[in-house]
């Protein structure tokens, strides 16, 4: 199985590689369209700002690679906020996959609640999908972000920060997880197999 | 909901662990990947790599250690200890760190901060520091706490996380070491004003620290050494305990 991990300047990518490898998997990190096609999997990960990431990505068309993309992809962070519609984040047109809005997270109370949401949070109303299969009974991930998708008919699980919102999204091929599972122990181990292996 | 979270802290001298540790299914003591993994399979939330190695051509030992650590675990970890440029964080991160943190540097050119919010984002910048209470006023200390500042513990808290920083890691040298407890009063008056997490450090000798450090304290983590490496308390037995004490903490 041939994974490509998409090439681009946000942050994070390596833990996204040793993850992988963890599961035995080769991967291979590229911003060469003809590789991403020919790839089985494509992921889409990033820590990063909105706007100089789709600036970057139209520059080297790897937005319409994306778009055009038919097998199973997964985006993660930062890569599933650029999926969505558009973003809060200095006011950025994003790919539109998921036809969602990304929002900043807005603290009624800022002592109780910090922003960005950092730590770990858990998974709640799961839908019946195949990346959710078989996951641990506790179901906590790693998140770092500062905006958020809104709930919409893609998102098929929740966590709740000030309030509830997409924690992952489906779509026809598309997949996208707003933690890092990279990061995030067995659960988010047990999501990229679950995402592998479809 | 978001939990509180447990951090376990490794001091790293030439790529090794220092300070005794007393585990007794460590067949080489002194390996940190070794230890690190023991310490996330036994539910860390994250870790905290600290290099006490002071000379420069050592650090490429740490960007070695790093890579190994990251291909190891599958949580979080934050490397700190001697890094003062952009170009340390940026052969840190690539090896496989998800966060630097700065201390004495950050003092010494507050503007680092911005510079490296900017290259790398907030989120891989966490700045440690360090206080002590002199005649009733917190100060900022460097150097492991020697060296004294000027600076106001609470309005430097406030200046890192202007300029950037996405955590802070505070630690108390009054409480370091004495295991009576965290400084709760200090780590919550910085944790109430900021909008950043604030992670305590120094003092930790029981679980009931732990979770005063959590309410009274209002700490995002508690970050421990010794407790942790003497096996004094286990992080199973810690977080099954903050849990029946109704502390939001993963399981």
């Amino acid at each position: 199985m041939k994974i490509a991990v998409i090439k681009y300047n946000a942050g994070n990518v390596q833990s996204v590689l040793y993850a992988l490898e963890r599961l035995g998997v080769d991967a291979v990190l590229t911003d060469d369209p003809e590789e991403i096609h020919a790839a089985d999997k494509v992921i889409f990960p990033g820590q990063g700002e909105a706007s100089s990431a789709m600036t970057y990505l139209k520059a080297r068309q790897l937005d319409q690679v994306i778009k055009d993309i038919k097998q199973p992809f997964l985006g993660v962070c930062l890569g599933l906020q650029l999926l969505c519609a558009h973003s809060e984040e200095n006011d950025t047109e994003c790919l539109g996959i998921f036809p969602v809005k990304v929002k900043r997270f807005i603290p009624e109370n800022s002592q109780e609640f910090k922003v960005p949401h950092v730590g770990w949070n858990e998974l709640e109303n799961l839908a019946d999908n195949v990346l959710l299969k078989d996951l641990p009974d506790s179901k906590f991930l790693y998140y770092v972000h500062s905006y958020y998708a809104e709930l919409s008919e893609a998102t098929i699980a929740t966590t709740h920060y000030i309030h509830d919102f997409t924690a992952i999204l489906h779509r026809d091929n598309y997949w996208a997880i707003q933690a890092h599972p990279e990061k995030s122990s067995t659960v988010g181990e047990k999501l990229l197999a679950n995402f592998l292996n479809i | 909901m978001l939990t509180k979270r447990i951090i376990p802290c490794l001091d790293i001298k030439d790529g090794r662990t220092v300070k005794g540790v007393n585990f007794v299914q460590l067949r080489d003591a002194g390996d940190p990947v070794e230890l690190a993994k023991i310490y996330s399979d036994e539910g860390a939330d994250e870790l905290v790599f600290l290099d006490i190695t002071a000379t420069v051509d050592k650090r490429k030992t740490l960007a070695e250690l790093v890579t190994k650590v990251a291909k190891a675990i599958n949580i979080p970890f934050t490397v700190g200890g001697g890094i003062s440029t952009v170009e340390d964080v940026k052969v840190l991160l690539a090896a496989g760190a998800d966060k630097i943190s700065i201390n004495s540097a950050a003092v010494k050119n507050p503007g680092v901060i911005d510079e490296m919010a900017r290259e790398f984002g907030s989120q891989c910048v966490v700045v440690a520091i360090d206080t002590r209470n002199v005649d009733g006023i917190d100060f900022v200390h460097t150097h492991g706490g020697r060296k004294a500042t000027l600076l106001r513990t609470q309005a430097w808290a406030q200046e890192v996380a202007d300029r950037g920083a996405g955590e802070i890691l505070l630690t108390s040298m009054d409480h370091d070491g004495t295991k009576a407890g965290f400084a709760n009063e200090l780590t919550a008056e910085i944790s109430s004003a900021l909008s950043i997490p604030v992670i305590a450090s120094g003092g930790a000798g029981n679980m009931p620290h732990f979770k005063d450090v959590f309410t009274f304290g209002k700490a995002d983590a508690a970050l421990a050494a010794s407790i942790f490496h003497f096996k004094e308390i286990g992080i199973p037995e810690l977080k099954e305990y903050l849990i029946g004490e109704g502390i939001s903490i993963r399981k």
